[in-house]
């Protein structure tokens, strides 16, 4: 029943990637009408030849990234069918309609305004808005994230972007002393309402540098709200969320998710930053994931769908705090829980996740919580290695068919 | 006449001497004696740019401005802002000290640390700002908190840890924060508050040319405090370099004490002179005495005057000196003391009694006056800063988050801040 769906971006570290003629994109473009009405349509590119055999890639390497249907609960179909675009066009159509409401916002990062943003997410905003109001600034991640949680003290709402989540770690002092902590130090007197975004996670052969996950190293923060997007609908939905919040808030997005395409309604909406998505309801057993982890997990969910599985599958997307209720409810129905992450397996959102799941529903539980995680290995460059790295589907159903034994 | 017109500063003949057996050294300062402001043409660097420094030597020893029959028309300050100026330093002098008693018996604890002999900067800076300017400091942020307006009860609350504090007892000694005067910190880490007070100088710029909003006296400006330590901190340079790239409204203010913790300033930079640096820049440096109150108002009139009018940054190199260690845990043992008894002598709060005298702008009965008034102060902030109550349990998870639903939705389905419990602070999150 799950609408299958997917694209593949696929982006090399050179800083031309934004061009979509030059995405070398992977298989697929199967399009089926979801439950609700909705339809996902992908653009499909052939492989090009690159520097290993496509043939002998495809075999075994999962290019495609499966999106699913909408869901009940989180996504609406409007009367008015909607309007079809990718999911960096969303996150650009959820800042514009901030930025249009609310002159206080603002962005400011490296290449956001001329360029466009080196995810495209910005693009023509500076020609509309003004150099000021979507700041390039130079490359000075501490001093540029200091000065957005500077300006956010003093009545501004920044969105500050990482042109790469790893390039954050730069910011680190900021982000976690001040962004986090300011309020509370302060006893409450300042407010900091910044959004930190960026592109992170696995990407194509982007060497370790570029595929970190900072999620693992945010988590502990205090006083930081984290949330990761995997579908157009839900990035422009939290992007919108995150700029209306009063508090810090992270919002994680995916190097290889940027060219998802998907309809979403023409109304404005916006979620609920604390909620997690259901994905697939199901009765055997319960699979958390999120970004890009989610479409390998879809992918698996077709296979074990057809070796007679049922699998539940939820988004958490609010990395923290977790949703504990939508997670404790599907966890009391099936007593089974997969958690399939992209964070290395050591000090992950898995581990809290787990830790969290064992706190609070531990006598709900029929078996262990597995937890499918990255490899504790710097993202090596060749693509075999970095496929091994990665979870892939293959090893999401091997890992259903033992919890579920 | 331009505080800021180019001076030759001859070159510096540096204070630490290592050796036990030199003489002291005369510290690093301003122009040789003459009334008012050189105008030498200063040598270019290799790119063409001239070096921009000043020192007003306006307090110069040889001047005799009480000499004629109404001196106080040849004064620099009128007697009012003469006596704001002793009041706030003497205020922080006094504050200060009951600290170190305080800390001593116990009434506060962790890192404590003390800005007496920095006074004059603080308050040549701080007394020329308005309630709408934002002040920037580091870890010896008491006497800026006191300077920008912020009640001494305040302060001395927080110290206590008590929820009366500026910041109900959650910040302490280095995190003084005050919203409605603009104090945007108090930071321990050096080099934090630097990019925080150049984003209060965006929003300023922001303020006035996207939301056109407008203050007839000109833009809000922030100025920032931080040490010689700092200034090799990339941070420093990184803002430096975006505050002139904008034109933003701030004011780098260098408090040049000459040791971080006990790593002398000439051991860790390669070049010392920091004023120098504002010119690498693009923006003005200039450095001052710092022990002077009347030099360092008279080089901050014209740096916040340019700030206001969207002229953009400057940097103003403050050599000063703390008279005690840089924490009440430092046991001080690297300075030398004749470098201490040094620059005891040049005592601002001294300095200034003596020149208010010398200028008849005001009688001993009614500076005496002032500091009896200043010790009750102090006093009644001890007092209530003891009576005061500490945070109550339901405090601790209050303020984490600005919107508690931060901390998410329980297992019930409901927000964790709406769980009764929470608000008790014995909630588990």
């Amino acid at each position: 029943m799950a609408a299958a769906l997917q694209t593949a971006a696929l982006l090399s570290a050179s800083p031309n990637l934004i061009d979509p003629q030059r995405f070398r994109v992977g298989l697929l473009a199967r399009s089926l009408i979801g439950r609700r009405g909705s339809i996902f349509v992908v653009r499909s590119d052939g492989r090009t030849s690159g520097f290993f055999n496509a043939k002998s890639r495809s075999g075994n390497f999962i290019t495609n990234a499966v999106a699913t249907k909408a869901d009940a609960s989180t996504s609406s179909t409007a009367s008015k069918p909607g309007h079809e675009l990718l999911l960096f066009e969303a996150l650009r159509e959820g800042l514009e309609e901030e930025m249009d409401r609310d002159p206080h916002v603002c962005v400011m990062g490296e290449d956001v305004g001329h360029y466009g943003g080196s995810y495209k997410v910005t693009k023509g905003l500076a020609t509309k808005y003004g150099d000021l109001r979507v700041l390039d600034t130079p490359i000075a991640e501490n001093s540029f994230t200091g000065m957005g949680i500077g300006a956010a003290m003093t009545g501004l709402r920044p969105i500050v972007e990482g042109m790469n989540m790893g390039f954050l770690l730069l910011a680190y002092n900021q982000i976690s002393n001040n962004c986090g902590m300011l309020h509370y130090t302060s006893g409450g007197q300042f407010k900091i309402p910044i959004v930190i975004r960026g592109p992170g996670g696995v990407g194509r052969q982007l060497g370790a540098e570029h595929s970190q996950r900072l999620e693992s190293y945010f988590q502990s923060i205090p006083g930081l709200q984290m949330v990761a997007c995997s579908t157009p609908y839900n990035a422009k939905g939290l992007m919108k969320a995150a700029i209306r919040s009063e508090n810090p808030v992270v919002l994680f997005e995916h190097v290889l998710l940027y060219n998802l395409k998907e309809r979403i309604p023409d109304e404005e909406y916006v979620l609920c930053l604390e909620e997690a998505e259901m994905v697939r309801p199901g009765e055997h057993v319960t699979i958390l994931t999120y970004s890009r982890m989610r479409y390998h997990v879809m992918q698996a969910v077709k296979t074990l769908v057809n070796k007679g599985y049922d699998p539940e599958v939820i988004d958490i997307r609010s990395l923290k705090p977790f949703d504990l209720y939508t997670i404790g409810n599907s966890v009391k129905k099936t007593h089974r829980v997969l958690i399939v992450e992209e964070c290395m397996r050591t000090g992950g959102i898995g581990s809290s996740l787990r830790a969290a799941i064992i706190d609070n529903f531990w006598d709900y539980l029929d078996a262990p919580i597995m937890c499918l995680s990255s490899q504790d290995v710097p993202t090596p460059y060749a693509g075999t290695l970095e496929e091994w790295t990665v979870v892939q589907p293959a090893q999401i159903v091997a890992a259903v068919e033992q919890l579920c034994q | 006449m331009s505080a800021f017109a180019a001076v030759r500063i001859p070159s510096p003949v540096l204070v630490g001497a290592r050796s036990a057996g030199e003489k002291p050294c005369a510290p690093f300062v301003s122009c040789p004696a003459g009334h008012g402001l050189h105008r030498t043409h200063v040598r270019s660097t290799r790119l063409g740019r001239p070096l921009l420094a000043v020192s007003s030597d306006v307090l110069s020893g040889q001047k005799s401005l009480g000499s004629n029959s109404s001196p106080s028309h040849h004064a620099v300050v009128s007697r009012e802002e003469a006596l704001v100026l002793y009041e706030d330093m003497v205020l922080g002098r006094v504050f200060e000290d009951m600290c170190a008693q305080m800390y001593y018996r116990g009434k506060m604890f962790g890192f404590v640390h003390l800005y007496n002999g920095q006074e004059a900067v603080s308050t040549g800076f701080i007394k020329l700002l308005e309630t709408r300017d934002s002040v920037v400091s580091t870890y010896r942020d008491h006497v800026h908190a006191l300077s920008k307006g912020v009640p001494a009860r305040a302060v001395m609350a927080e110290l206590f840890g008590k929820a009366t504090g500026c910041c109900r007892g959650q910040g302490g000694s280095m995190h003084m924060f005050s919203a409605p005067h603009n104090l945007l910190g108090g930071f321990a880490f050096i080099g934090e508050g630097i990019p925080v007070a150049t984003g209060a100088a965006f929003s300023s710029k922001y303020r006035h040319e996207v939301l056109k909003e407008s203050n007839p006296n000109g833009l809000d400006v922030t100025v920032a405090f931080f040490g010689d330590g700092t200034c090799n901190n990339g941070q420093f340079f990184e803002c430096l370099n975006m505050a002139q790239l904008w034109k933003l409204p701030i004011v780098f203010v260098v408090e040049n004490n000459l040791w971080a913790i006990g790593m002398s300033h000439l051991r860790a930079t390669s070049d010392p002179e920091i004023w120098k640096k504002g010119p690498a820049f693009g923006m003005p440096g200039v450095h001052v005495d710092g022990m002077d109150v009347l030099k360092v108002r008279e080089v901050a009139v014209e740096a916040i005057g340019r700030a206001r009018s969207g002229e953009g940054p400057t940097l103003v190199e403050c050599e000063t000196y703390r008279f005690r260690g840089h924490s009440l845990a430092d046991p001080d043992e690297l300075r030398k003391p004749d470098e201490k008894a040094h620059y005891a002598a040049r005592d601002p709060i001294i300095t200034l009694k003596k020149y208010i005298l010398e200028n008849s702008l005001a009688s001993e009965t009614e500076l005496k006056a002032i500091e009896k008034k200043i010790d009750e102060l102090i006093e009644d902030s001890v007092e209530f800063a003891d009576s005061s109550p500490p945070p109550p349990r339901s405090q601790l998870l209050e303020n984490v988050f600005a919107d508690p639903k931060g901390f998410g939705i329980g297992p019930d389905g409901k927000y964790r801040c709406e769980d009764p419990k929470f608000t008790e602070g014995t909630a588990q999150v």
